[in-house]
């Protein structure tokens, strides 16, 4: 337990319960400084700007400042064809192209009323899973670095390549794969795909496993997250929060079991929420847990893929993927489960145009941290870095 | 971690929103258009905007509706109209379960909608890119600056008329 | 005692011109500013990481400008971000190299028609020694442009301006087709 801030008007007080260490500071008036954080700054994960108040090392609010890698998604989706805009929601989380990228085709997809080959799905389900699994991979060491850590970081990326290599080898390119199409994929997977993908899941088991160890097991970093930036469920919900980071706060919600959709409802996992023994309900360490627990349950989703996906023969990947898309007038919100969180598309067509109307992103790490100035009151600024890293954002699509 | 699972599967259902609508136009009347009962995206008109605020509310707190969790809030422009708009996907996350979208609109030129950053923190940013990119302003809003293009941009991007400008602090602009 | 040391001791004096010694250690150690912008960063992080390694040619990022040489600049530059480019460019110490990496930050990428806020270039804030390809650049590309960046270094001299280093460079650097071409008519052979 720690509790920090007490940052009224001439006193300071910070205390560390379980530490041994304790520190009360009475009646020190110190003068409020302002820091600007970012935009380059290694520890902002991109080019975000924070103006941090601080009051000695207490932070009193950290603003946080936007666009400086605003790159006119929505303009883009009103100027190109709708097959169009599927390179350009690759690049807008491109830690998770995969998973961005079958959101917008569900959203179209749902505007066309089309019907998906069977094992169109099941390879969309297996390409965004290994997807997830590399973008939380990422997630996870890059927060050990923002933490002081920098092996988990070296096995994070050792194990990523295996992914990217994969997904490679099925797409054609290593981040933005323009790969899920309105209607299909793009290319049918390649022969053995399966099979290398059964070894990487049989590879890739222990290794989590270790990788888990290397960091919940240790002293420092449980030390540095547990208990900091604790968010309270139903605030977490007013603030819009979806994801790792709701199901940090303890609520069981994840969009692939709530509001199903492709093969989801066929196939067996668990939704892991933090129970309250190890740590703090809503801490930066649950969130942390949270995605290192959601790598294992990918793998058993592949796993579950693998063994239900149809055979390849007379398949054409391309069947269902309309010549011209043309959707009949109409508003639709599609969304799906994105390793950040819920992804939305809120789009709007005329009927007329093969070219939206209207195209709006819902992206889930803007949300997240819009709760940024509320999370960092009263803390340190150490812990201020440990927020924001488990926040786990990605600047391209905070500001698309 | 624990096993169990609540909630479970909540498909989008046109009568579930049917019902969430029809209690409050048991509440505002006039306040509110017809349902528009369509199976992609159900939703209903706010024809007072000044009053959009107490629906809002109303319709977070009200034990039958319970909408707590705003998943999105998009600016539209209907140039045909003269007017810009909002449209807000609500949804009652882990009680319910129910969805809908609510529009609010405003006219072209000056055009003031009410905000209701006080009802969901979600909408405080929206709003803000809303007002970024279309240039409605949202009366009450906490701290209406714009947010993702610098605060000396000319013009709102995402408007149909739209027009780049020639040079930003001495940088050439277009290609 | 190695075989340097045997070496050394042979011949007992080790001669060289002040202009290869001093380039030697300035390309043996360029140290880039830990930058990242967009897509191209995480490339970029993947080249510094494991499978990559960049280390071994003695490139590890700073996290300051003014203790690098070299600046990555990875990803899409908007309008709001460049002055903070030009800003950080002029902090870094001379002899100071930039290295462009991927399309975005060449000439807008895929954002250079409608991107009312994408900045077209970073040329057209910061000079460019370098250009890498690519959307975004493999990690091998990357490395084949710090190569080109270790060249261009090694093509300095006293007296020789950048400038001129840079045409020296050109002209040495032959057309990727003929070498394509003339692998083929080896394997053909």
């Amino acid at each position: 337990m720690q509790e920090l801030g007490m940052a009224e008007q001439g006193s300071i007080r910070v205390t560390r319960k379980d530490d041994n260490v304790v520190v009360i500071e009475k009646d020190l008036a110190t003068e409020e400084m302002v820091l600007s954080m970012g935009p380059q700054h290694p520890s902002t994960h991109g080019v975000l700007k924070l103006e941090c108040l601080t009051d000695g090392e207490v932070v009193t609010s950290a603003e946080p400042y936007l666009g400086y890698l605003h790159r006119c998604f929505e303009k883009h989706c009103e100027m190109v064809d709708y097959p169009a805009i599927v390179p350009y929601t690759d690049r807008m989380d491109y830690l998770a192209g995969m998973n961005n990228e079958w959101a917008y085709c569900i959203a179209v997809e749902k505007l066309l009323d089309i019907e998906i080959p069977r094992r169109v799905e099941f390879i969309r389900v297996i390409v965004s899973e290994l997807n997830r699994i590399a973008s939380h991979l990422v997630a996870i060491g890059t927060y050990a670095i923002d933490l002081g850590a920098f092996t988990p970081f070296l096995f994070c990326f050792r194990d990523r390549e295996h992914i990217l290599s994969l997904l490679e080898w099925a797409s054609g390119a290593r981040m933005l794969y323009n790969y899920i199409w309105i209607g299909g994929v793009a290319f049918d997977v390649p022969v053995d795909f399966n099979k290398r993908v059964k070894e990487f899941v049989d590879y890739f088991r222990p290794k989590a496993v270790e990788l888990s160890s290397l960091l919940t097991e240790n002293e420092i970093f449980v030390k540095r997250t547990k208990g900091i930036g604790i968010m309270p469920a139903d605030v977490a919900i007013n603030y819009g929060w979806s994801g790792p980071m709701l199901r940090g706060s303890g609520v069981q919600w994840d969009l692939r079991r709530n509001d199903p959709y492709s093969v989801y409802p066929e196939l067996d996992f668990r939704i892991p929420v933090p129970d309250g023994k190890f740590t703090d309900i809503g801490d930066c360490l649950s969130r942390h847990l949270v995605r290192a627990l959601e790598i294992e349950e990918s793998l058993s989703i592949i796993e579950q893929c693998l063994l239900k996906m149809p055979g390849s023969e007379g398949f054409n990947p391309r069947i269902a993927v309309p010549k011209r898309v043309r959707p009949k007038a109409g508003e639709v919100y599609g969304r799906a489960e994105n390793p950040r969180g819920e992804l939305g598309y809120y789009i709007q067509s005329d009927g007329k145009s093969t070219k939206p109307l209207r195209c709006k992103a819902r992206s889930s790490c803007f949300v997240n941290l819009s709760a940024m100035k509320d999370l960092s009151k009263g803390q340190l600024i150490p812990d201020l870095v440990a927020i924001i890293g488990s926040i786990d954002i990605v600047l391209g699509e905070v500001d698309r | 971690m624990s096993d169990f699972e609540i909630g479970g599967a909540a498909p989008q259902s046109v009568q579930q929103a049917a019902a969430a609508y029809e209690v409050v136009r048991e509440m505002f009347g006039g306040a509110v258009s017809d349902f528009d009962a369509n199976e992609f995206m159900p939703f209903f008109e706010v024809l007072e905007p000044e009053k959009w605020p107490d629906i809002a509310l109303f319709m977070r707190d009200h034990p039958k509706l319970k909408f707590n969790y705003m998943a999105c809030l998009s600016g539209v422009d209907y140039p045909d109209d003269e007017k810009l708009g909002i449209v807000c996907n609500l949804e009652s996350l882990g009680i319910f379960g129910h969805r809908i979208a609510v529009k609010v609109k405003c006219s072209r030129e000056g055009g003031v909608i009410p905000t209701v950053a006080y009802v969901w923190h979600t909408a405080n940013w929206h709003e803000r890119e809303a007002y970024d990119m279309f240039g409605m302003q949202f009366s009450g809003h906490p701290d209406l600056r714009r947010i993702l293009c610098p605060e000396d941009w000319e013009g709102f991007p995402l408007r149909k008329d739209y027009k780049v400008q020639e040079s930003y602090h001495g940088i050439k602009v277009p290609y | 005692m190695g075989l340097l040391d045997a070496g050394i001791s042979k011949h007992n004096v080790v001669i060289t011109s002040v202009d290869n010694v001093l380039n030697w250690a300035r390309l043996s150690s360029l140290w880039p500013m830990g930058f990242g912008l967009a897509c191209c960063a995480i490339e970029m992080m993947a080249t510094n990481a494991s499978n990559y390694d960049l280390e071994r040619f003695g490139i590890f990022p700073r996290s300051s400008p003014r203790q690098s040489d070299l600046m990555i600049v990875a990803g899409t530059v908007t309008m709001k971000m460049a002055e903070r480019v030009i800003r950080l460019y002029e902090q870094m110490p001379e002899p100071r190299y930039v290295l462009s990496m991927g399309s975005c930050s060449n000439c807008g990428g895929p954002y250079w028609e409608h991107g009312y806020h994408v900045l077209k270039g970073v040329d057209r804030v910061i000079p460019v020694d370098v250009y890498v390809p690519g959307c975004p650049p493999r990690p091998e590309s990357l490395i084949g442009g710090l190569m080109k960046i270790q060249e261009l270094i090694r093509m300095e001299q006293i007296g020789i301006s950048r400038a001129e280093a840079l045409k020296k460079l050109a002209e040495k650097s032959s057309d990727p087709q003929q070498v394509i071409e003339r692998d083929r008519q080896v394997v053909r052979a």
